[in-house]
């Protein structure tokens, strides 16, 4: 495997008596496509949300690069997620009252890029994912699908080391979310960026170069 | 060899003449047609001709005689490598991939392991299919290619119902030993 780039031991999280997490150890390669697949409630987007920072676990340690998540302050972690993580939630999870654009280059404006410079970039991204007539509308006027074609462009915009999908193509039909997939490993590649995501769709997982398969909150 | 290996599965909790034989077949694959008892008969002659089976009684009560079959040290060996190796995951593999997986079930075999291993193989070919599939630029082949992958699909979303089945079933079991 290519260097190590995340390395879990031990993980748990629980939500009141539901414990998602219940030790879970793996380590993931830079560059490498993973898969986290297994039945629903088995942890797999708790396990998401821990590898990219967004929740601590109560126990054990996520190492990324070598530096452990949980020893890092809020600040820093918040730096390190907008720099070198994209992220693509379910549902697209786009801010209301902005376009489809303006939530595109969000990312960008919040490490203080030049407003134009960020539309431009944004507007490319939106091409990228077919999406560039979408430019102006607002979320609400947006179908599920196209929703998660901005997302993945959000996720994309700042050209992240490593991005983290729930549910990808969760909104789009077959041939829909083929074409999504493909624009996003492609990127991916382009930028020899780590690719996590989370899916119950066999043929998303197939198209990673690994399987992580949860149940009950362990690895298979 | 799949019937064989069912019947093979069967003598593994005991002896059993053609008729019990017969029966438990039909019992555990209910939605498949009742085995004749001909082929059954055939079946145990190529097992017991390959010293996989062999006859250890002979009786006759009032009516027709009945042999009782039991299962070798060399059958018990061919079943349980059987139901430890995965099966292709080629278009022909789902009746096979059904016979073994029930099987292993009755048997109380780690069937979570077999699952996940049979996973693995299934979604390897995915893999290789879906590569087939972005190389050919035909949409007649791609759709012919997606007949394929949608009967993976179909057999990995099966495998993943019956280790879910088979959680629930022992979730079951330990609930009830826990009243009892």
């Amino acid at each position: 495997m290519s260097e190590i780039q995340f390395e879990a031991r031990g993980v748990r999280k629980a939500y009141g008596r539901t414990e998602a997490l219940r030790g879970v150890s793996l380590t993931i390669g830079a560059g490498e496509v993973v898969a986290i697949s297994g039945p629903s409630g088995s942890g797999k987007s708790t396990l998401l949300l821990a590898l990219a920072g967004l929740i601590r676990p109560e126990a054990g340690e996520i190492a990324y690069d070598g530096a452990r998540l949980d020893d890092l302050g809020e600040a820093h972690r918040t730096r390190l997620r907008r720099r070198q993580f994209g992220v693509v939630l379910q549902f697209g999870q786009l801010v209301p009252e902005l376009t489809a654009a303006q939530n595109v280059a969000l990312p960008l404006l919040l490490e203080r890029h030049d407003r134009a410079a960020a539309r431009r970039l944004a507007l490319g991204q939106l091409e990228r994912f077919g999406a560039l007539d979408l430019a102006d509308a607002l979320p609400g006027e947006l179908s599920g699908g196209e929703a998660q074609r901005v997302a993945a462009a959000r996720a994309l915009v700042t050209g992240p080391r490593v991005i983290f999908a729930d549910e990808p193509t969760g909104a789009l039909d077959t041939v829909g979310g083929e074409h999504l997939l493909k624009t996003l490993l492609g990127a991916a590649r382009d930028n020899d960026a780590t690719v996590v995501m989370v899916t119950h769709d066999n043929r998303v997982a197939a198209r990673a170069d690994r399987e992580i398969f949860l149940r009950d909150g362990v690895i298979a | 060899m799949g019937v064989s290996h069912v019947l093979l599965g069967v003598l593994a909790d005991g002896p059993a003449h053609g008729y019990d034989l017969k029966r438990a077949h039909d019992e555990r694959f209910p939605a498949t047609k009742a085995m004749p008892y001909g082929q059954v008969y055939s079946a145990l002659q190529r097992l017991q001709r390959d010293h996989l089976v062999e006859i250890v009684e002979t009786v006759q009560e009032g009516g027709p005689e009945r042999t009782v079959y039991a299962l070798t040290d060399a059958g018990r060996t061919e079943l349980a490598s059987w139901l430890e190796a995965t099966e292709p995951a080629g278009p022909y593999a789902a009746d096979e991939l059904v016979r073994k997986t029930v099987t292993a079930l009755w048997r109380g075999t780690d069937a979570a392991d077999y699952l996940q291993r049979q996973r693995t193989v299934h979604l390897g070919r995915m893999r290789e299919l879906l590569a087939l599939q972005a190389s050919v630029s035909d949409t007649t082949a791609r759709i012919a290619v997606d007949h394929t992958i949608f009967h993976l699909d179909a057999d990995l979303r099966w495998l993943e119902a019956a280790a879910a089945r088979v959680a629930d079933a022992h979730q079951v079991t330990h609930r009830g030993e826990a009243k009892a």
